[in-house]
């Protein structure tokens, strides 16, 4: 007898995919219903994804035959406590960037509410069906209908946006291409498209060029995706210059995505066997320093507040895959193995969800956009800007915060692992984040005086809506409560099983 | 030089799906024009497909529809897969040059141009803002 | 072989002191009185509960609790009290109480703005010393640490002005460049011995390590403790002085700079343990270090004209005065050490609230414009003297226990050029503290300012000038807490046992010599 349980990782599928045509008919109808029917949906989705998490912890992974064709011919659907991990923090993200957006969007899309949500819930079909799929065609399908919500949403504002939106899709579409072209490769070898499947057909070939070729033709595209640097050009604009709950789901979890999409197939396809053959680990975490470093500067030398933080995303995704470069030289627990990479995934969704939501809320009340603009805002967004403090001393790594928790964590394992230029490097980056963030801060609450003299020149409150607020204040309670339950360990069980299931852990 | 021939005919759709491909790049790292950018970015997508497709091919095969005929005498046929991923893979690149297509149309109506360059010099001029975001009051 | 160990929250209690008044501040910042009433009430109950675990803890008791068990394997959340970090929570508690006196009386008759931020973020300072104080290993102590740097940022940069805003960042760049440090340091200590927790007798002895590795650790660390000001990562101190009085004498008098003093102790002590140090010498080349620091910035403090300037130099050259005892590792320098923390405390509170006093009534900061300022601010200058001349070292106040313990440790070590060097740093104390009095007591009043300034019936000099002190509608707030910290100053010379300082600085002794 199968479970209502097991059905759940289609069914977040297909209604998610469901409620953008109904959103896109009933809206038509009704231009309201089209938020109330993407809460719904969405609600469900993340009532279900807990679900999810707590059967694959109980009960073993869920595997669901799409149509019934028995895998390697048909598509599989698993979910392991890898894939519900990271179901949950997307669905999360993507609900409070929803509340947040009823206002925002009324406010600064009045046109288009309704294919906003169309395509809201697209992106949320495309996300959810990269991370619950076990087939790597599937897998590829998905992030193509992942990224093309991606490009239309950032595209929605409009002018300096679209060239951000297109230059997104140029690179996208070629890193798609690449992530397909490997896996034709793979297929060239194997004949076959499951990842349980292939996992169990390569080893014979992993000397074999092409596999190798293919490796890095998945490790490239997944790259573009994932804005690693050197191929992170992208980026910046297209975070700065979208509707903020589309540059919080960004930076928060669209480039996590693809890293978990890179996980996957280099843990579930390939295998940590693979890994080892070759110095890749090495060489990405060596890119992620570069990342890290990178991504500070430029984020210090920045005047635009959102695209200072997508350069901090830069760096921060940077941090994840440090961790992730860095999982399999250190083992213990816990911060061996992909522990860190995990959690800064979570941790990263929060803090950079949150201040995006920030950066949102001032753009909605006040328009403003640059970092010399935000003087007073201390006293007139007392709440907003509280939050954004919250947050920002999260991103400074200060404890408790979440931040401080990655942070530490990831410097462990570089311990570890005998990087001790990686301590550094993340030592210093810590300081860099202090720089631009702290610029920021100081703005909004002890400078008297803009430089340019203008601006909004009331004393008085001039709070955004409780609609907006609310959103961002989960999220930064969420950063220090969360720095909290991860030192209490309370997570701890699911990525424990993540790092049982690719070998990576010896328990102390 | 007659196996450095024979290695490379051997294998010429390989050749062909490479150096279409590095058309498209080039067409798409080049050319200033929006519309031909796009056409690389086809260009390359449709290299994969090609690539995809003939790895399907079967020497000697027929179309891949199963009857009995073919089954009884032992004819080959071509391996479907390839094919199929491929109709879904044309479906997500017609999509893509969609999406494309209507943001160059976009960017059209903004700045009067196509081109990237131009567009570039006239977007750093405006004020950030979109077109609908005003402050509100 | 450890003292027996009490399980209690009392330590996480008295954290929510702090904590809770900084929530409750911040709700009613709209009615001062209330706001007020929290701070002093938060005060007054953590110094309760922490004077009410001074009696186990000189019987021989540690008090533990722990929060969060294993956040990393073997290390805990939590706190573990023992007498030396009783010894600065008992410091800091009960010098909060007295300076929340005296804030409410500076701040309104300044007449500040944004006065709820600046309780708000005085408030979680203290939750932050308190912490260092308590925590009972190193993870628990960074944590405290950073807390406390953030939170008094907006302190320094109150006055919101260009060099305000330049000096809250200087601060947080040293302060935080020095957490970066600390991290490194507590990330590789806990890869070498995989714990982290305080232990009289060091962590470090359990497996050989290489003696170039613990000096470059040991050296990690003290750069790690950059609150401690020394030389030459001194200068965000003196020019952190632009931040209001109440800030300048509580956090860098007491709580910042003592974190960092603390912080070393703990680390020479408790981290590494004497005998190691000893082992590997570490212990003398700290200590010359610190002297380097006793001498120069008493040097630079001759040259300062403005009063809280030259306060602060005098902050760092005594506070390497601690760092020197401990480096001694003789059981006369750390007690030298311990109990300096607590007096110094109250003597350089004493001459700060005295400074702020005097900005106060007559809104003077450079030495050079006090000249008779003792006439016209008698009780204030009284207090100033007393403090000034415990600085020194002069019985019966309480800087003379510290000091003569020192010269005991000095000569308990064997190098008698230490006692010379105290002796020398002594004396310039003397050479910068005694202008001060001189220009306040002796030098005449300047004609104008007296006709300018008072009513113009005041006959000069046939009838002795009004006291300033007694004209100011807040002035009662500023000068109990002045009063207070004066008389304590001689009391605890006087009485050591008071508030059982000198029965934990032995129990501590005690414990670190092996029982």
């Amino acid at each position: 007898m199968v479970s209502l349980v097991e059905h759940l990782p289609l069914l977040i599928v297909v209604l998610s995919l469901l409620s953008a045509i109904t959103i896109l008919i009933a809206g038509w109808i009704h231009r309201r219903t089209a938020w109330f029917i993407s809460l719904g949906t969405l609600i469900f989705q993340f009532i279900s994804s807990f679900f999810i998490l707590e059967h694959v912890l109980t009960r073993g992974p869920i595997r669901y035959r799409l149509g019934g064709w028995v895998p390697p011919w048909g598509i599989e659907y698993v979910m392991d406590a890898l894939n519900s991990y990271v179901l949950i923090i997307l669905l999360f993200l993507a609900l409070i960037c929803l509340l947040y957006s009823k206002k925002n969007i009324e406010h600064e899309l009045p046109e288009k509410v309704v294919s906003f949500y169309t395509i809201y819930q697209l992106l949320i079909t495309g996300l959810c069906g990269i991370i619950v799929t076990g087939d790597i065609f599937n897998m590829y399908v998905f992030i193509e209908i992942a990224s093309l919500s991606a490009y239309a949403l950032i595209a929605s504002r409009g002018k300096i946006a679209l060239r951000a939106s297109f230059t997104y899709l140029v690179l996208g579409s070629i890193g798609a291409c690449f992530f397909l072209l490997g896996i034709g490769f793979l297929y060239a070898i194997t004949g076959s498209l499951n990842m349980h499947d292939l996992s169990l057909l390569l080893p014979p070939f992993y000397k074999n060029r092409v596999v190798i070729a293919a490796f890095a033709f998945i490790l490239v595209g997944l790259s573009i995706k994932m804005a690693l640097f050197p191929l992170h050009t992208w980026l910046p604009d297209a975070h700065a210059f979208a509707p903020s709950e589309i540059s919080a789901m960004l930076s928060g979890i669209i480039i996590e995505v693809a890293t978990y999409a890179f996980i996957r197939v280099a843990f579930s396809v390939f295998t940590p066997h693979f890994l080892r053959l070759f110095p890749i680990l090495e060489i990405l975490s060596w890119l992620a320093a570069i990342a890290i470093l990178f991504g500070s500067v430029l984020a210090i030398t920045q005047r635009n507040l959102k695209r200072m933080l997508a350069y901090s995303s830069v760096a921060n995704m940077g941090y994840i895959i440090l961790a992730l470069g860095l999982s399999m030289s250190s083992t213990t627990s816990p911060w061996g193995g992909l522990n860190p990479a995990l959690m800064h995934i979570l941790n990263h969704a929060l803090m950079k969800g949150c201040l995006f939501l920030v950066a949102g809320g001032f753009i909605y009340k006040a328009d403003l956009w640059n970092i010399d603009q935000f003087y007073q805002l201390g006293k007139k967004m007392p709440y907003t800007c509280a939050a954004f403090v919250i947050a920002a001393l999260s991103m400074i790594g200060v404890p408790p915060s979440v931040g401080f928790v990655s942070k530490l964590y990831i410097i462990l394992a570089s311990i570890e692992a005998r990087q001790f230029f990686f301590v550094a490097v993340l030592l210093l980056s810590s300081l860099l984040n202090l720089i631009y963030f702290w610029r920021v801060i100081e703005t909004m609450y002890m400078k008297t005086q803009g430089e340019e003299g203008h601006g909004p020149s009331s004393y008085s409150k001039h709070e955004i809506p409780m609609g907006m607020l609310i959103p961002i204040w989960i999220l930064s309670s969420l950063c220090i409560l969360m720095g909290i339950f991860w030192l209490a360990k309370i997570p701890m069980p699911i990525l424990d099983r993540v790092n049982l299931l690719f070998g990576l852990f010896q328990k102390p | 030089m007659e196996w450095f021939l024979a290695k490379i005919f051997a294998k010429y759709n390989y050749w062909v799906f490479i150096l279409l491909m590095l058309i498209g790049f080039y067409g798409i790292v080049a050319k200033d024009n929006l519309i031909k950018k796009i056409l690389g970015l086809n260009i390359f997508q449709t290299a994969i497909f090609l690539y995809f497709i003939s790895l399907g091919a079967v020497k000697g095969g027929t179309a891949p529809i199963v009857d009995e005929q073919i089954v009884q005498k032992g004819y080959l046929y071509a391996n479907p897969l390839p094919h199929v991923l491929i109709l879904t893979a044309i479906v997500v690149s017609v999509a893509t040059t969609a999406v494309a297509l209507s943001l160059v149309i976009r960017m059209y109506q903004e700045y009067g141009t196509i081109e990237e360059s131009e567009i570039i010099e006239k977007s750093a001029r405006e004020p950030l803002h979109g077109v609908n975001s005003k402050p509100e009051t | 072989m450890t003292e027996p160990v009490i399980e209690s929250l009392k330590p996480a209690w008295a954290l929510l002191c702090p904590a809770l008044s900084s929530i409750l501040i911040l709700l009613s910042g709209r009615r001062p009185n209330l706001r007020e009433t929290w701070t002093i009430l938060a005060s007054l109950i953590q110094f309760i509960l922490v004077l009410s675990m001074a009696p186990w803890v000189t019987q021989g008791y540690r008090i533990e609790s722990y929060l969060f068990k294993d956040i990393l394997p073997q290390v805990h959340f939590g706190f573990r009290v023992d007498a030396f970090g009783l010894l600065f929570a008992l410091t800091a508690s009960f010098l909060w109480i007295l300076v929340s006196l005296y804030s409410i009386g500076y701040m309104r008759a300044l007449k500040e703005h944004a006065q709820t931020r600046y309780y708000f973020c005085f408030a979680l300072a203290i939750l932050g010393a308190m912490g260092v104080a308590l925590s009972g290993n190193l993870v628990t102590l960074f944590v405290f640490y950073e807390i406390l740097t953030i939170s008094t940022y907006p302190l320094v940069a109150h006055e919101q002005s260009q060099e305000a805003l330049f000096a809250g960042r200087k601060y947080l760049a040293y302060l935080l460049t020095s957490g970066v440090f600390l991290l490194a340091a507590i990330a590789w200590t806990y890869s070498l011995v995989r714990t982290t927790d305080f232990s009289p007798k060091g962590i470090f002895n359990s497996i050989p390590l290489l003696p170039s590795t613990l000096s470059i650790l040991f050296v990690l660390f003290i750069l790690g403790f950059m609150k401690a000001a020394y030389i030459p990562f001194h200068s965000w101190l003196p020019t952190a002085m632009v931040a209001p009085t109440p800030v300048s004498a509580l956090l860098h008098a007491v709580a910042v700079v003592k974190a960092g003093v603390f912080g070393i102790v703990r680390i020479v002590c408790y981290v590494y343990g004497i005998d190691l140090l000893r082992q590997l010498g570490l212990g003398t080349l700290l200590s010359s270090f610190a002297a380097i620091t006793m001498i120069g910035a008493s040097l630079f403090a001759i040259a300062q004209d403005n009063l809280k300037r030259r306060l602060a130099y005098s902050t760092i050259s005594q506070l390497s005065f601690i760092i020197f005892g401990v480096g001694l590792l003789t059981p006369m320098g750390i007690t030298g050490a311990m109990i300096h923390i607590p007096f110094h405390g109250l003597m350089k509170i004493t001459l700060f609230l005295c400074a702020g006093a005097i900005l106060v009534a007559s809104g003077k900061t450079e030495i050079s414009e006090m000249a008779g300022i003792g006439r016209l601010m008698p009780l204030t200058m009284i207090a100033f003297t007393i403090g000034a001349l415990g600085m020194c070292g002069a019985p019966p106040i309480a800087g003379f226990i510290s000091k003569w313990y020192l010269s005991l440790g000095a000569i308990q070590s064997g190098y008698w050029a230490f006692l010379a060097l105290i002796l020398i740093a002594s004396l310039l104390d003397v050479v910068y503290f005694y202008p001060i009095i001189r220009t306040a007591f002796f030098e005449k009043i300047p004609k104008n300012e007296v006709l300018e300034e008072k009513e113009p019936k005041v006959q000069l000099f046939s009838e002795p000038p009004p006291s300033l002190e007694r004209e100011q509608p807040f002035f009662v707030f500023l000068i109990i807490p002045i009063g207070m910290t004066a008389i304590l100053s001689i009391l605890v010379c006087l009485f050591p046992n008071l508030f059982y300082i000198y029965p934990l600085v032995q129990r501590a002794i005690q414990n670190l010599s092996g029982g």
